[in-house]
């Protein structure tokens, strides 16, 4: 199983030195369908290997390195159209973490810009991107109409020129979901950067990963998400940095959440962790990946697929949404 | 994957695995003697697959993935398993290269020195390519131009020349002993016949080679040659590639010293033989 051996690499990369051709060959083709490849790359850096392989990493650093600079560029964007606003824009995800240089960004992939602004000011953040040169994305009405009623963000806008996605947030977990996250006290504790804009505290930063990975979504990307919020959880081997984190999860209603990110942090990066029955069924998700690179464990991946819709609304909500989209001929099975 | 078969262009290695034994036995036959990638590892993985288990039996439909792909690429039926390899290849190139830049064009070379030929679609580099091996010149391939950065050379990337439509006769014609792939009839781009390099172009493969001549051929016109400026030639390069954005700094690094570096012309011409004698003649005034 390469989704495994891509895991073992990442915990401890001189496990690499076993490495035949073919396992090889599986590792690269399991780090790039996880997205992950720059940071391995990273994380493998001078160790010895096939000249091939070094080839290949040299590559993946320098993919990581031009994205990191389209990203941190897309955020000057953002900035130069959102600051005559005077509000608060906070960078999230991928975008944040190299814009903060935090070890979390090291070799990322970085595709959207996400950025979270106040829910009361959403209006003159769309009209203020449209008129620098987003666009809308979604033609059709009834996703335009879903969004905007019940999803913690705009619907996707993208830039006519630079082709690039900007996900506009007002919250971190879709208003229909059950935790529901105090996006006011997200924005209150924000740090500024240099140039104007803001990233999530911390404490902040780790609960956006932890929610988006298992509180929203099929753990689709999960070994990469869940490789964030290891790096991240560096700053909090203290104890009490560590309970002011669990508090922190608690006000955003995610505490459950925040104990298993640990427990699959350690496990799968970590020192090991002791697992529960249903924490193994997550690491069978995270892991399905095959020598190819292709998805593995259909069963597991179905269930966590309905999972995911059953977390984002209540059932029967699900079902008219469900029953909308199969009559508009959208596909909603995996 | 059940059948596999790899193998490496110039210096880009691939794994190319299939749900079926057709495309790789076609793919391994024509590429026989090729090399396997460098150190036994693929730069690159294709996967041609069934998208539903029982379409490998009925009516059956190749989907093209790999490392890299498009959402919602068009399958394949099966008898176009070749076709279906070579897009894999090509789509891993064109999504997934980060080495060399990427120019969408033929090349030939002669003594060391390259000719790049680029232009749309259906302005017939390939053609051109297959009929100047032909006569002589190595085919470095006809449709990728592997830059370096780094040292301003050029990388063969000699894969089957795809041949399509009126081409196939006239190369046919042209190369008596070629070897040709099967004739792939009702593709999405008409009918399609792939060309095995010569021998000697296979074996040269890993010698790169000093970029000497750009040109922009154009099919359908009375013969005429006309210089392009640098700056029209930057301009229409960058669209002529496909990891020019991606490569940032580095790219344009190499797409001007390239341009800077080396004449380039536009050459109308009526029809194929009229094309090669004057790439000829403008190559010996060059040189």
């Amino acid at each position: 199983m390469s989704g495994a051996l891509l895991v073992r690499a990442l915990r401890d990369p001189t496990t690499t030195r076993e490495l035949d051709a073919a396992g090889w060959t599986g590792l690269i083709a399991a780090a790039r369908a996880e997205q992950i490849l720059g940071t391995l790359a990273h994380r493998l850096h001078g160790l010895p290997m096939p000249a091939t392989v070094e080839r290949i990493l040299a590559d993946a650093r320098a993919t990581a390195e031009q994205g990191r600079t389209l990203a941190l560029w897309e955020a000057e964007m953002a900035a130069q159209a959102l600051l005559p606003l005077g509000i608060p824009v906070v960078l999230l995800k991928g975008t944040a973490y190299v814009a903060a240089g935090l070890s979390a960004g090291q070799g990322r992939s970085i595709g959207d810009l996400d950025i979270l602004v106040p829910r009361d000011r959403l209006d003159a953040v769309e009209a203020a991107l449209l008129a620098a040169g987003w666009e809308w994305v979604k033609p059709d009405a009834y996703d335009d109409a879903y969004y905007r009623r019940w999803m913690h963000e705009l619907p996707p806008l993208i830039h006519r020129e630079r082709d690039r996605m900007i996900d506009v947030h007002h919250t971190i977990l879709p208003l229909t979901a059950r935790p529901s996250p105090n996006a006011d006290a997200l924005l209150a504790d924000s740090v500024p950067l240099a140039n104007g804009l803001c990233v999530l505290s911390a404490e902040d930063m780790v609960c956006h990963a932890v929610a988006h990975l298992f509180a929203d979504g099929d753990l689709a990307g999960g070994l990469r998400n869940l490789w964030d919020i290891h790096c991240l959880l560096d700053a909090f081997e203290a104890p009490e940095a560590l309970a002011r984190l669990r508090a922190r999860a608690s006000l955003h209603q995610i505490a459950t959440h925040l104990e298993r990110a640990l427990r699959l942090g350690q496990a799968l990066y970590g020192e090991g962790a002791r697992l529960s029955a249903t924490d193994r069924l997550y690491v069978r998700r995270l892991l399905a990946r095959d020598g190819w690179g292709r998805p593995t464990a259909r069963a597991t991946r179905t269930a966590f697929y309905l999972r995911s819709h059953l977390l984002r609304m209540p059932p029967g909500m699900l079902a008219r949404h469900l029953w909308t989209k199969w009559r508009k001929g959208h596909r909603v099975t995996p | 994957m059940r059948h596999v078969f790899q193998l490496r262009i110039g210096p880009v290695g691939f794994r190319v695995g299939a749900d079926w034994r057709e495309p790789i036995e076609t793919l391994a036959a024509l590429y026989d003697d090729y090399p396997k990638p460098h150190d036994g590892i693929p730069d690159f993985s294709v996967r041609l697959f069934a998208a539903r288990r029982w379409r490998r039996w009925v009516r059956p439909s190749i989907t093209i993935g790999g490392d890299y792909v498009l959402p919602d690429a068009a399958p394949l039926p099966l008898p176009l398993g070749l076709l279906a390899a070579e897009m894999g290849m090509n789509l891993q190139m064109a999504l997934g290269q980060r080495r060399y830049l990427l120019l969408h064009a033929a090349t030939v070379a002669r003594d060391g020195r390259a000719l790049l030929m680029t232009g749309v679609s259906g302005a017939g580099k390939s053609t051109l390519a297959a009929l100047l091996m032909a006569r002589g010149w190595r085919l470095m391939g006809d449709e990728f131009a592997l830059l370096d950065p780094a040292t301003g050379l050029v990388h063969g990337f000699p894969r089957l020349v795809s041949l399509k439509n009126q081409a196939i006769g006239v190369v046919e014609q042209a190369l008596p002993a070629g070897r040709f792939g099967p004739l792939q009839p009702d593709t999405p781009k008409g009918d399609i016949r792939h060309l095995k390099p010569d021998a000697a172009s296979v074996a040269a493969m890993d010698v790169p080679a000093q970029p000497a001549a750009i040109l922009f051929p154009s099919f359908g016109h009375a013969p005429d040659v006309r210089p392009v400026p640098p700056a029209e030639t930057f301009v229409r390069l960058t669209q002529a590639s496909t990891n020019y954005v991606g490569l940032g700094e580095r790219g344009f690094d190499a797409l001007t010293h390239l341009v800077a570096t080396v004449p380039a012309q536009a050459i109308d011409y009526p029809d194929t033989q009229t094309a090669v004698e004057m790439v000829e003649r403008l190559w010996e005034q060059a040189a």
